[in-house]
Formats: C-alpha cells, structure tokens, sequence
C-alpha cells in the first residue's frame, strides 16, 4: 500500500513508532509529564470527593462527570508538556527536516498522549472506585474510556501543535480545544454514566457510535490538516 | 546545486530577503556573511524547507522549492541556531531516533562512527541537557551528517566551538565538499569564511550586496569590500 510521497505503509507505521517510542523515552527519563498529570488528576479527585459530600445514590450518578472533567483538566497538562518537549531545543523543526509524511508525526505525537492518558487512568481508576464507591471493572466502561481518551488525543495532538506557536499555548490550547471537545465530553459522560448504572446496550449504543465517529472523524482531521499547522 | 533567482521573504509588511540570486555548485563551499537580522537564517531556512518564499524561484539538489520540497529533504542536511536535539535524550538516543526517521541502514553503526568523528562517544549516554554548548553543536553537527546529505546548510556551525572541534570542522567540512557535498554556511567569521568558502555572499538588510566570483580566489582585501559593503547597505536602508 502506498500512502503520501509514495512511501510504503511499513514505512509509515515505522515513522508513527519511532515518534511514540521517542516520546515514551523522553517521559521515561524526564518523568515530568506523568507525573504532573497523575498529581493533578489525584488532587481534583480529592477536591470533588471532600467539597461534595455526596449520598451513596448521587455519587453513582454524578462520578461519571467528576471522572471526565478531571481526565478534561489533566489531559491539558499532558498535552502542553508534550507540545513543550518540542519547542525546547526547536525538536520540532528536527521532526520537520526528516524525509517522513508529517501526518506520521502527527500520529506518533497522538498514540504518545493516548498512551499517557491511559496510564493516568489505569493508576486513578482503582482509588476513584474505592472513594466513589463505585465499581469501575465493567469491560464497557472501560471501552468508553480507551474511545473517548482517543477522540481527546486525537483533536488535542491537533490544537496542541497549532498552539505551539502562540506566545500563550497553555492559555490558548484550553480555549481551543474544550469547545470542541463538548461532543466527546457528553458522549462519554453519558456511556460512561450507562454502563455504570448497567443500563441495557440498546440506550447505549448511540453514545458508542458517536465516540467512534468522533475517533475516526477527528484522526482524519489531524492526517490532513498537520502538515498545513506546522508551515510556519 | 543551490540556485535561487529573485528570492523574496516578507513577514508582515518588513521583506527580510529580496531579489536573492545565489548560486552553488556540486562540491562547492559558498560562504554567507552578514551582520545580526541580514536575512541569512531566513534564508537557510527556506533552502532547508522550513520556511517557504513570498516570491522566487528557488532549486535544491535538482528539486523547486517549496513544491518538491518534500522529496528535498532526504538529501538536505540543516544545521540550525538551535540544536534540534531533545535535551532529555541521550546524545546516542537522539541520533539513533533520527536514523530511525531518515531510514539509514545499520543505524548503530552510523550513530557510533559519528559519535566517535565528534569525540562525544565516552559520554553517548549523558542526557543532552547537561551538555556544554559546544558539545551540543557537536552533536548537531552529527545528527546534520547522520544521513549523508548531497546539500548541507550550517546557520553558524563554528559557534561555541573550541580549536580542536573548529579544526575537525574544518577539514571535514573540505573533505565533505571533495566527494561532491555542497555547503553553504552562514558566519560572521570573515576569517573563517576566507579561510574555507570558494565563494562569499554578503547579505546586509535582506540583499546581497556583495557576491564574490567563484573563478576567483577571494582577495585578501576582501574585509575591506565586507565593510564598505555593510556601510552602503546601511545607508541605503
């Protein structure tokens, strides 16, 4: 199969795989993004357990929506610091020079912040069940979550590199990226909320639909679009 | 190799290039002098395709820019102010995630043979950020030669260097340019320039004012033209 600039797609999948496993290295020996983000998230979760004070029948209800905003909040932080390990040194331009189809770096930088975000989730899961009293185990739940961190890696690897640029990113990658991140921030709150309360696959198979156009919409943005945000 | 004809950049309403006509040949060393804020990094960076012209034409290693730029880049090595390197990196990690990228074949040999041609190769495994500011231009100018470009384009590549390093540069650079490499640097190292190029470009307030003949040798009156040069443009501006 032959992609953009004639290259093979073993070639392409081998560009998207030296770009994660770059900055899988980077957070390995920096340990500065996991790590503010893991700090973050634990704080929020903290904050809304303790201001809230809820009964046993409202925490179920509402833990949905405390589990989005805090994952909402954390993945920013995520995100500028992967965009800023970029800036430093002008890395960027180094990524731009190489003989590669750019929207291959684009990919690369996305599965990093999706690995990220998973792992965030994988360490807060087990503490948020036991705080909110919920059972978290449900293997659609847990779909919801790899879709909708997904949709957010997708379009925030996107905004992130566009607010690269600005003087104020951490400012501007915010008011960029939330609004468009209402339909997936919905979405996954109310199939999260659904399976969480075991509602039958009929109410919530139109909210899984959406997280996966939203999943595939937003990556075939980010394949077009890369290479015109990083022009300068 | 390199040929420019009109060149013009303009960000916002200040051109910071115009009417660049530049020309260099297969195994030729062109030198590019010019004071802060001339245009000559501007202009690397369009050669190196980061950046693209407002108007003119512009040839690189047989391919226009900006429409062929993409086949350009495998045969383009781009050394920039900045290192480009990731600091949190080892120098070995950072070369061997840029052989990934340009493909090279056997990339742990390549990555030691030119950790070794820079005299990093004791210290491979040391996070970049504690590098001096020499040692990173060294191991920038490796990550340039990973892949051995047709076209290097240095943005001051003797800056932080010591002696030793500078004379390693050096010959190497003259060694490059006998197997066919072009180069074409930036300074403000008049010496320096004299000293390796076989052409010089004087670039004041984004035009070139004063182009030596590549059939001649440079004279050694030539800081003497550098200056006047300088002083003209100044006054123009």
């Amino acid at each position: 199969m032959r992609l953009k600039r004639g290259l093979s797609l073993a070639q392409y999948l081998a560009t998207v795989f030296a770009i994660l496993r770059k900055d899988l290295a980077v957070e390995w020996r920096s340990r500065q993004l996991l790590a503010a983000m893991l700090i973050f998230t634990l704080l929020v979760i903290l904050i809304f357990n303790f201001a809230l004070e809820l009964d046993a029948r409202v925490r179920s209800e509402v833990s949905a929506g405390v589990l989005w905003a805090t994952f909402a909040f954390a993945g920013t932080l995520g995100l500028n610091r992967s965009m800023a390990v970029e800036k430093e040194g002008k890395a960027l331009d180094g990524l731009l020079l190489a003989p590669v189809d750019r929207s291959a770096v684009y990919f690369g930088k996305a599965f990093a912040n999706l690995f990220f975000m998973l792992v965030v989730a994988v360490l807060i899961l087990p503490m948020y069940a036991i705080l909110y009293n919920v059972n978290l185990w449900h293997s659609g739940f847990l779909l919801v979550v790899l879709l909708g961190s997904w949709g957010y890696s997708a379009i925030g690897t996107l905004l992130a590199t566009m607010a690269i640029q600005a003087r104020s990113r951490e400012l501007l990658l915010p008011v960029l990226l939330f609004p468009l991140l209402i339909p997936v921030f919905v979405t996954a709150v109310r199939a999260s909320s659904f399976f969480l309360q075991g509602l039958e696959l009929t109410y919530i198979w139109p909210s899984l639909n959406l997280l996966i156009a939203y999943g595939l919409i937003m990556p075939a943005l980010g394949y077009m679009f890369f290479d015109f945000i990083v022009e300068e | 190799m390199i040929s420019t004809q009109g060149l013009s950049k303009r960000f916002g309403y200040r051109w910071v290039l115009k009417d660049v006509d530049l020309d260099a040949q297969a195994g030729e060393i062109v030198a590019l002098l010019g004071p802060n804020g001339a245009g000559k990094s501007t202009l690397l960076r369009i050669l190196a395709t980061l950046s693209k012209p407002t108007l003119g034409e512009c040839q690189i290693a047989g391919f226009s820019l900006p429409q062929q730029a993409a086949a350009a880049r495998a045969r383009i090595g781009f050394l920039a102010h900045q290192p480009l390197l990731y600091e949190d990196l080892s120098a070995e990690q950072n070369l061997a995630f840029y052989a990934r990228l340009y493909r090279i074949k056997r990339p742990a040999a390549r990555v030691t043979e030119l950790l070794r041609l820079f005299d990093l190769h004791l210290r491979r495994q040391e996070p970049v950020r504690i590098f001096s500011r020499g040692m990173q231009q060294r191991l920038a100018l490796a990550r340039v030669l990973l892949h051995n470009p047709r076209v290097l384009l240095l943005d001051e590549p003797h800056s932080g260097l010591d002696r030793a390093a500078l004379d390693v540069l050096d010959s190497l650079l003259r060694k490059l340019a006998k197997k066919g490499t072009t180069i074409l640097f930036a300074t403000h190292d008049l010496h320096r320039a004299q000293s390796l190029a076989r052409k010089v470009y004087v670039l004041a307030e984004g035009r070139l004012v004063a182009p030596s003949d590549g059939r001649r040798r440079i004279p050694g009156s030539f800081s003497g033209v550098y200056s006047r040069a300088l002083r003209a443009a100044q006054k123009g501006a």
